[in-house]
């Protein structure tokens, strides 16, 4: 035999490589590997940052060290706020679930009466101009004082947050809809309600999925800081329990935590969107 | 029985803009047989489209009436099914949905489900579109939508087909094959179609009259011209015809002697502005 080639060193080993285990391969070097040596960087840097006995924040490893119970056990509960960072998580998430959904009810059915009647875009838009700058925080007091008790106001405090991006991208999304799509629809004779689902929603249907995706990552935000404010079961309220007892290796965990969960509601959302929409956007 | 089928009696459209108004159609009248393929040819502006927006219901005259089959016409509906340019189908409908969506709503009490869906399938079939149809719209050439969008018309069994330049976005060879089809099925259906066209040679090959719109503003039908050639037509052994030259060189007189476009408009230009400017000042 010649001496080897370098594609038969590389595609003929022990068994016969498929060509699907090939672009496997492909997909995982050029996909997958750039993040992973950036975030392998990134935490060598912090670790080196942080790794003089002096330093204010802890090391990765320490974070690790430090909250390997947490870790391996994330459905612990020892009765009151001591509960694993499971639990936090899902206790922030149904609050945020319910505030969320109160959002798309509400902040659709207003983006399209926005969208229809310019009667009430010129009342209405105004109002929500204004509203929409205020800080979520800001809605807390006045919640608290309003419904008397935490959790309907954490979850007001979702709602207001989420549904100004909602209500606007509905709005504009209807006001968009191209003339040529009523025509048809008023040719046909489609009454109200069918023109509503068979013609507004589809039609409409990219502009409010990119209202509902920045009114989740918004919803996100507002319940941690809403939480930490409010106490009780919920990833804010974890957070800022770990900082009053100077636990910040707790704090670096729930703040991964707090990412990833936030990262993957985006994806959710972007993801119905897609399957929603496919089709809508090209003509 | 009417002694016509389609009339339109002394219609008159004026637009009122910022205080400007300005008389699109002025006095048309126009008498339709049934069965007759009637085109509307003008320079682009000349209020073509508008008029058959008026006769499809999308538009309301300004004053003068449009009577079908002795009633009298105020809105958009079924029996006046219109074709648009630009194909008009809902991208988020696939082929089969896009006829269905008239059919199911057109024939809702007078079919039954299944006699709707045999219904909708033939209407597709009469097109050449049975291979497509769970492709949307995005997924189908120009000339195909246009076609799916000609089966929807047709399946609603309209009195009058309404066709807005609907060849006009496609190109040259998609176009003859297209207009051939439409031949085909007016020949076997014996539909009342109105067409608006600027294309001379579509008009004569398809056409039993051609009304011809003077340039706007106040458009008038300037000439009415009887194509009296027989069917079925070829377009090919018609290119020889001295009666369809002599008819193509008739409209082609009227558009570009008796209404010379292009040297109308920059006279009116010059002339009108500094009027309007005036008018203004005034108001």
């Amino acid at each position: 035999m010649n001496t080897p080639t370098r594609s038969d060193t590389l595609t003929k080993p022990m068994f016969n490589v498929g060509p699907s285990l090939l672009r496997l391969r492909d997909m995982l070097v050029q996909k997958v590997l750039p993040p992973v040596v950036i975030l392998a960087l990134l935490l060598g840097l912090w670790e080196i940052l942080c790794s003089s006995p002096t330093a204010a924040l802890p090391a990765p490893s320490q974070v690790i060290s430090d909250t390997w119970e947490l870790i391996v056990n994330p459905f612990y509960d020892y009765g009151g706020n001591d509960k694993g960072m499971g639990w936090q998580i899902l206790a922030s998430l149904e609050r945020v679930a319910y505030g969320y959904l109160l959002a798309v009810v509400a902040g659709i059915s207003l983006g399209v009466l926005v969208g229809q009647s310019t009667w009430a875009l010129r009342g209405l838009d105004p109002v929500f101009q204004v509203l929409r700058t205020v800080p979520p925080l800001a809605w807390l007091p006045i919640s608290l004082a309003g419904f008397q008790d935490s959790t309907p106001s954490a979850i007001f405090v979702i709602f207001i947050t989420a549904i100004w991006p909602i209500i606007i991208n509905t709005s504009v999304g209807v006001r968009n809809i191209p003339e040529d799509y009523r025509n048809v629809a008023r040719v046909i004779r489609l009454n109200g309600y069918e023109y509503f689902t068979r013609i507004m929603l589809p039609a409409a249907a990219p502009y409010i999925f990119s209202g509902l995706r920045i009114g989740v990552g918004l919803s996100w935000l507002a319940i941690v800081a809403a939480e930490m404010l409010i106490g009780g079961v919920g990833i804010g309220f974890f957070i800022w329990d770990a900082w009053n007892a100077s636990m910040l290796s707790d704090i670096v965990l729930a703040l991964v935590y707090v990412g990833i969960v936030g990262f993957f509601l985006d994806r959710m959302v972007a993801f119905v969107g897609n399957r929603v929409t496919r089709g809508t956007t090209q003509s | 029985m009417a002694a016509h089928y389609l009339s339109v009696e002394q219609v008159e459209m004026t637009f009122e803009t910022k205080g400007a108004t300005t008389n699109v159609l002025h006095e048309i009248n126009l008498s339709v047989q049934r069965g007759e393929y009637i085109s509307i040819i003008g320079h682009s502006g000349c209020g073509k489209s508008t008029l058959l927006n008026i006769i499809a219901g999308l538009t309301e005259s300004t004053s003068g009436a449009v009577i079908l089959d002795g009633k009298e016409v105020n809105a958009p509906g079924p029996d006046r099914s219109v074709v648009f340019q630009n194909h008009s189908l809902l991208p988020w409908l696939t082929v089969y949905e896009n006829v269905s969506l008239a059919v199911n709503k057109t024939f809702a009490r007078s079919k039954s489900k299944a006699e709707r869906h045999e219904w909708i399938l033939k209407n597709l079939d009469m097109v050449g579109m049975s291979h497509a149809l769970d492709k949307r719209p995005a997924e189908i050439s120009g000339g195909m939508k246009q076609r799916v969008g000609i089966a929807r018309a047709l399946s609603m069994e309209p009195k009058v087909l309404l066709l807005d330049e609907p060849f006009g976005a496609l190109d040259a060879l998609t176009r003859a094959h297209l207009q051939e089809e439409v031949m085909r099925i007016q020949d076997e259906l014996g539909n009342t179609v109105i067409m608006i066209t600027h294309d001379v040679d579509e008009a004569v090959l398809l056409s039993d009259r051609i009304v011809m719109l003077t340039n706007g503003p106040s458009a008038r039908i300037g000439e009415i011209l009887d194509i009296d050639l027989p069917r079925p037509r070829n377009r090919i052994e018609l290119a020889d015809d001295p009666n369809y030259n002599r008819y193509r060189q008739e409209v082609l007189r009227f558009l570009y002697e008796k209404q010379r476009k292009v040297e109308n408009l920059a006279e009116r230009r010059g002339k009108t502005a500094p009027a309007s400017a005036t008018k203004k000042v005034r108001a």
